[in-house]
C-alpha cells in the first residue's frame, strides 16, 4: 500500500476561482491510497512547499500529488521539495488543475468534477511510480560559437575569459558581422568600427578560442556536454600561416567585382578581403571569378606572382574536422528585407532609391564613396532625402507583421549624419511611430528633430517614381490628413530585420525550434530568453528577434553565463525517464531506429541477435520509439503502460465496473 | 481559339472604337470571339457601392449566360467589367453559401465552370508575342508608346491575374511585338479618378494632368490603354488639365486593339480612330507614311 499525499493548489483566483476547493478537497480524501490531503493558496510558494515537506514527514507519505499548475511551470520545483523531505524525486505526480481546467472552463460545477477526475487519474498513476536515478554524464568543456558577429564575438570571449576553450566558427571570410558594415552606433554616435575592432583582434589572439572563418557547421551529433560537431573549413586558397597580410596579392589582381560588403556600391578583387580591418587579415581567393578557375590554372596567377611570403595555393582543398564540444552558442544574427517586394517603390530599379544598409557604408569614412554621401545615379550631393521606415517590417502584405525594432533608432541616427555631413540638405522621415524605447533613446530623437530639423511625416510612402534626375516620393501625412509629395534626390529604405535565409536548415542540423519567421525559438520567452529547448544550446543576438547592439551584446553574455553554468561541474545530470529496451522482448525490427528523433537507438547484437539499444545520454524521453514497438520492448521510465493505462482508466472506473470491464492490466 | 466576349455597356456605346477594333484585331490572331448572349450591365462601380448583393447578382448573371452556352472562358475588355466579373466569380466560388444565396437572387445556377481573363492577358498567355508578330503587317517603327494599365486591371493582385501588381510589363511586350517602342515611365497603375469623373471632377483632373505629364517626361508618343474610363479621361481631359495647370498636351488616347490593329494593316476609320478628341492623325504620319 502507498501513502499518497494530495495537495490542492489555489494558485490564488486563478484555480479557487472557478474550482470549488472544499469539494475537491473532499473527493480527494475518498481516494484510495490517499493518506493525506491538504490546500495552499501558492502551493509553489516557500511556505506551501515547506508544508508538504511536513506532510511528507508528519504521515509518512512515500508519494505525492501537487493539484496546480502545468508541470512545464513548476514540477522541477515540487521534485526538488520532496527530495529535500527525502523521497524520490520522481515519485511526484502534478494534476494540472489551471491550464487543464480552471483556465478554459467557465461553468464551476463542470470545472470542479473534472478538477477531481484530473487528481484521480494522477493519484492512480502516482501509486505505480518508481523511483529513479538522473544518469551522470562527463561534460566536454568546450564550447562551440557558431557566427562571429558582436553577439558571437562577445559570447567567445565571455566564455573565454571564464577559463574555457571555445571554437569561434564564422562563414565569412571575416569576424565583424553586420556591426563592422556601420559607421556610428545609436544613440551615443560612438564610431562602430572603433568599439567592435578592438574586440575582433582580441578574439583573435586569445589562446582559449579556436577562429574558423570561411568555415561551416555541416553535422551536428550527440547531446548535451557531448555534441560531436563537423566543420568544414573553405578552402581560402591562401596559406594562413605563411600570408603576412601584406595586401600585394590584392594589388596585383586585374579583376573587379561587385563587393558584397560594400552592397554593389563599391567594388573588391578576386582575392579579397571584405574590408581593409578584416580578422584574420589572410585574403580569400572567390574560386567562382578567379581567372585560374575559371579560365585554367595557365591564366593570370599575378597575385602568386606578386606574394612574397609564397602563401597563394591554388590546390588547397576543403577541409573537414571534426570536434567535440559540451554545449553551443548559435549568434548566427539576421539578414535583411528584400526591397525588391516593393514595386511601387521602384522594386530595386531606382540608382538613388537605396537601402539603409547601403547608406550605411556610404556614410562610413571606410566605405566605397571615402564617407562621402552622393546620389549613386550620378555622384551628386543630394539635398533632400527620404528615409523610409517600415519597408517590409509591420506590412503583413510583404508576410512581415512584427517590427524590426532597430529602424526607428537607426533612421533617426541616419538623418542625423546626413546633417553633418551635408549641412544644406533636408531630411524628411515617413514614419508609421517612433518607437524608441531605450536608455538614451527618446532623447536622441528628440534631438535629430530639434537641433538637425529632420522632418518627421507620420504615414506610408504609397509610391516613389523618378522624374528626371528627381525622384518623387508620394505618401500621405495621417497626423495632417493630407495627401504628401516629397520631391528627393536619394531615398533610404529602412529594410526589415528577417531571419537568415538558412536559418531552418541550420535549426534541422542542431535540432532547435524557430518560429514562422526562422527565427530561433527560445525556451520560455521571459524566464529563459537565450536559451533554445535543446539543452545545451544557446541562443545570442539577432538569430532569436530583431536586435540592437545592447541587447545583442547582452544576450551574448547572458548565453555565456549559461555555458559556464554548465562546465562548472564535471558531471551532468541527465533527466532518467527515457526509453529502455527489453532485449528479451525485441525482434530487432529497428523501427524505433528508424523514427527517433534524436538518433539515440543504435542496432546491438545480444547472443548474436540484433537488437535495439538506447544511448542514455542522447535519449530525452519523447517516447516516439516506445509508441511504434510493435512487441512492446520498449518501456518508457516513468510513463510505462501500467502506468499510463491506470491513469486514463481512472475516471471511468465506475463505467468499466457497471461494464463488468476489467480494469487494464496494472 | 474560342472565347465568350463580354462587351459591357462600354463598348457598346462611349468606347464603340474599342469593340470595333477587337473584332478587326482578334481574327488576325485566330482568336474566336461569342458575344455573351442576352448580356446584361455588370453593375461596375455604382453597383457595389449600393449593394453587395446586387454587384455580386449583376455579375453572376452575365456568368451564368456564359456557363449556359459552353464559353468557359470570358474576355472582358473594360477593366471594370473585368474586375467586377472576376471578383464576383472569386467570391461566390469560394462560398458555397453565397453561390447559393446569389443564384436565389439571379433564379438561375451558376456552378462556377467560367474562367474571367482579360484581353491582354489572353494576348500575351494564350495567343503569344510569336503570333502577334506574324500578324503584323505594318510594323510600328518608330512610335514610342507608354503603356498604361490603369488602376484595376493589375489590383487588387489577390483577385486580378497579370504579371506584377505594381510594373506590369505585358502590355510593353505586345506594343514590342508590334514594333513599338515602349517607354519606361512612371505612371503605368497610377488611378484616373475615374469614379469621381461626375461627383468630384477636379480630383480626375489632376489625376489626369500627372499621369499625361508622366507620359510627356518619358518622351511617349501616345498612351494605350485597356480600359474605356480611363481614356475618357485621359482624351477628353487633356484641355482642362491645360487650363488647370498650364502644360500643353496633344496626346493621342489609344486602346492596345487600335494599336495591334494598325500594326496588322487594318484602316483608320474601321478602327475606330477618327472618334477620339486628340487626333492621332499627325502621331500616324510620323509611324507610318501609309496613313
Amino acid at each position: 500500500m502507498a501513502r499518497v499525499g494530495v495537495f490542492v493548489c489555489w494558485c490564488g483566483s486563478n484555480i479557487a476561482g472557478t474550482v470549488d476547493i472544499e469539494t475537491v478537497l473532499e473527493a480527494a480524501r475518498r481516494i484510495a491510497e490517499v493518506v493525506h490531503v491538504e490546500d495552499n493558496k501558492y502551493t509553489c510558494s516557500e511556505s506551501g512547499q515547506q508544508s508538504i515537506k511536513k506532510a511528507i514527514k508528519e504521515h509518512d507519505l512515500d508519494r505525492v500529488v501537487v493539484a496546480s499548475c502545468s508541470p512545464l511551470m513548476h514540477e522541477v520545483t515540487f521534485r526538488r521539495c520532496i527530495e529535500s523531505a527525502g523521497l524520490n524525486p520522481y515519485l511526484l505526480e502534478m494534476a494540472n488543475l489551471r491550464e487543464h481546467c480552471s483556465w478554459v472552463h467557465r461553468n464551476r460545477g463542470e470545472a470542479t468534477d473534472k478538477a477531481i477526475k484530473l487528481i484521480g487519474m494522477a493519484v492512480a498513476k502516482v501509486r505505480r511510480l518508481e523511483p529513479l536515478i538522473p544518469i551522470r554524464m562527463p561534460v566536454e568543456k568546450r564550447a562551440l560559437v557558431l557566427g562571429g558577429g558582436i553577439a558571437g564575438i562577445q559570447a567567445a570571449l565571455d566564455i573565454s575569459k571564464a577559463g574555457y576553450l571555445v571554437t569561434l566558427v564564422e562563414r565569412l571570410p571575416t569576424i565583424g558581422g553586420h556591426m563592422a558594415q556601420l559607421d556610428k552606433t545609436f544613440p551615443t554616435l560612438d564610431c562602430s568600427a572603433c568599439i567592435l575592432t578592438p574586440k575582433m583582434g582580441e578574439v583573435l589572439h586569445d589562446e582559449n578560442i579556436e577562429l574558423l572563418t570561411y568555415s561551416e557547421v555541416e553535422e551536428v551529433r550527440g547531446w548535451v556536454g557531448n555534441f560531436e560537431v563537423q566543420i568544414r573549413k573553405k578552402a581560402r586558397s591562401v596559406d594562413m600561416v605563411k600570408c603576412t597580410g601584406c595586401g600585394e596579392c590584392i594589388e596585383k589582381c586585374p579583376l573587379k567585382l561587385p563587393s558584397e560588403w560594400d552592397l554593389g556600391l563599391g567594388l573588391r578583387k578576386a582575392i579579397y578581403r571584405p574590408f581593409p580591418q578584416a580578422v584574420p587579415g589572410v585574403p580569400v581567393i572567390d574560386r567562382e571569378q578567379c581567372f585560374v578557375f575559371t579560365k585554367g590554372k595557365e591564366k593570370c596567377r599575378a597575385c602568386e606572382r606578386a606574394c612574397p611570403a609564397d602563401a597563394i595555393d591554388f590546390e588547397q582543398e576543403d577541409e573537414v574536422i571534426k570536434r567535440r564540444f559540451g554545449a553551443i552558442v548559435v549568434a548566427t544574427g539576421f539578414s535583411l528585407f528584400d526591397e525588391k517586394a516593393y514595386g511601387e517603390y521602384g522594386g530595386g530599379q531606382y540608382k538613388d532609391v537605396i537601402s539603409a544598409l547601403q547608406f550605411e557604408r556610404m556614410v562610413n569614412a571606410a566605405g566605397p564613396t571615402g564617407g562621402h554621401i552622393i546620389k549613386p545615379s550620378n555622384g551628386r550631393e543630394p539635398r533632400n532625402v527620404v528615409f523610409v521606415q517600415c519597408v517590409g517590417s509591420r506590412d503583413r502584405a510583404k508576410g512581415i507583421p512584427y517590427c524590426s525594432k532597430i529602424c526607428c533608432m537607426y533612421t533617426a541616427k541616419q538623418a542625423l549624419l546626413l546633417k553633418e555631413h551635408l549641412p544644406e540638405s533636408q531630411a524628411y522621415i515617413f514614419c508609421i511611430d517612433i518607437r524608441a524605447g531605450g536608455k538614451n533613446y527618446e532623447e536622441f530623437v528628440n534631438r535629430v528633430q530639434s537641433e538637425y530639423g529632420a522632418i518627421y511625416i507620420r504615414g506610408r510612402v504609397s509610391r516613389i517614381y523618378e522624374r528626371g534626375d528627381k525622384l518623387i516620393v508620394k505618401g500621405t501625412d495621417t497626423l495632417a490628413g493630407i495627401p504628401v509629395e516629397v520631391e528627393a534626390d536619394l531615398v533610404v529604405l529602412a529594410t526589415a530585420i528577417a531571419s537568415q535565409s538558412d536559418s531552418p536548415q541550420l535549426a534541422r542540423i542542431l535540432r532547435i525550434p524557430y518560429d514562422e519567421h526562422g527565427f530561433f525559438s527560445e525556451a520560455h520567452p521571459k524566464l529563459r530568453p537565450v536559451e533554445s529547448v535543446t539543452r545545451g544550446i544557446f541562443l545570442a543576438g539577432a538569430c532569436q528577434s530583431p536586435k540592437d547592439i545592447p541587447d545583442s551584446v547582452a544576450t551574448a553574455g547572458a548565453a555565456a553565463v549559461r555555458v559556464c553554468e554548465l562546465f562548472a561541474s564535471d558531471e551532468l545530470a541527465l533527466e532518467p525517464a527515457i526509453a529502455l529496451v527489453d532485449a528479451e522482448r525485441c525482434s530487432g525490427c529497428l523501427n524505433c531506429l528508424e523514427v527517433c528523433p534524436f538518433e539515440a537507438i543504435r542496432e546491438e547484437r545480444v547472443d548474436s541477435r540484433r537488437v535495439a539499444s538506447v544511448s542514455e545520454s542522447i535519449c530525452q524521453g519523447c517516447g516516439t520509439c516506445a509508441a511504434v514497438c510493435r512487441s512492446e520492448a520498449i518501456t518508457m521510465k516513468g510513463f510505462t503502460s501500467p502506468q499510463l493505462y491506470s491513469q486514463i482508466a481512472a475516471p471511468f472506473e465506475e463505467i468499466l465496473k457497471e461494464l463488468e470491464v476489467e480494469m487494464p492490466s496494472c | 481559339m474560342r472565347y465568350g466576349y463580354f462587351p459591357g455597356c462600354a463598348l457598346h456605346s462611349t468606347a464603340k472604337e474599342f469593340d470595333l477594333s477587337i473584332r478587326l484585331s482578334c481574327p488576325h490572331l485566330d482568336l474566336e470571339l461569342v458575344e455573351v448572349p442576352d448580356w446584361s450591365c455588370c453593375g461596375a462601380s455604382p453597383g457595389h457601392m449600393i449593394s453587395e448583393e446586387l454587384a455580386l447578382a449583376l455579375s453572376v448573371r452575365n456568368l451564368y449566360q456564359a456557363e449556359r452556352h459552353d464559353l468557359t472562358t470570358v474576355i472582358a475588355p473594360c477593366a471594370a467589367c473585368y474586375s467586377r466579373l472576376k471578383s464576383a466569380n472569386k467570391e461566390v466560388r469560394e462560398d458555397a453559401r453565397l453561390m447559393s444565396r446569389i443564384n436565389r437572387v439571379v433564379g438561375e445556377e451558376f456552378t462556377g465552370k467560367v474562367e474571367v481573363r482579360h484581353l491582354i492577358e489572353v494576348l500575351y498567355k494564350d495567343v503569344g508575342l510569336s503570333r502577334i508578330e506574324s500578324s503584323v503587317t505594318k510594323p510600328l517603327k518608330g512610335m514610342k508608346f507608354a503603356c498604361y494599365y490603369g488602376c484595376l486591371l493589375t489590383r487588387p493582385p489577390k483577385v486580378a491575374d497579370f504579371d506584377d501588381v505594381e510594373n506590369p510589363i505585358i502590355m510593353d511586350r505586345i506594343v514590342e511585338a508590334l514594333g513599338a517602342e515602349p517607354v519606361s515611365w512612371s505612371h503605368k497603375t497610377e488611378c484616373c479618378g475615374a469614379s469621381f469623373a461626375i461627383s468630384r471632377p477636379e480630383i480626375v483632373v489632376r489625376l489626369v494632368d500627372e499621369i499625361l505629364k508622366a507620359a510627356q517626361f518619358a518622351a511617349a508618343d501616345s498612351i494605350v490603354v485597356a480600359c474605356p474610363l480611363c481614356h475618357v479621361n485621359l482624351d477628353m481631359r487633356q484641355s482642362q488639365a491645360r487650363n488647370k495647370y498650364g502644360r500643353n498636351y496633344n496626346i493621342p488616347i489609344l486602346y492596345i486593339s487600335q494599336v495591334i490593329g494598325l500594326a496588322q494593316g487594318e484602316a483608320y476609320k474601321a478602327l475606330g480612330l477618327d472618334k477620339h478628341l486628340v487626333s492621332p492623325k499627325d502621331l500616324l504620319k510620323k509611324g507610318l507614311a501609309s496613313f
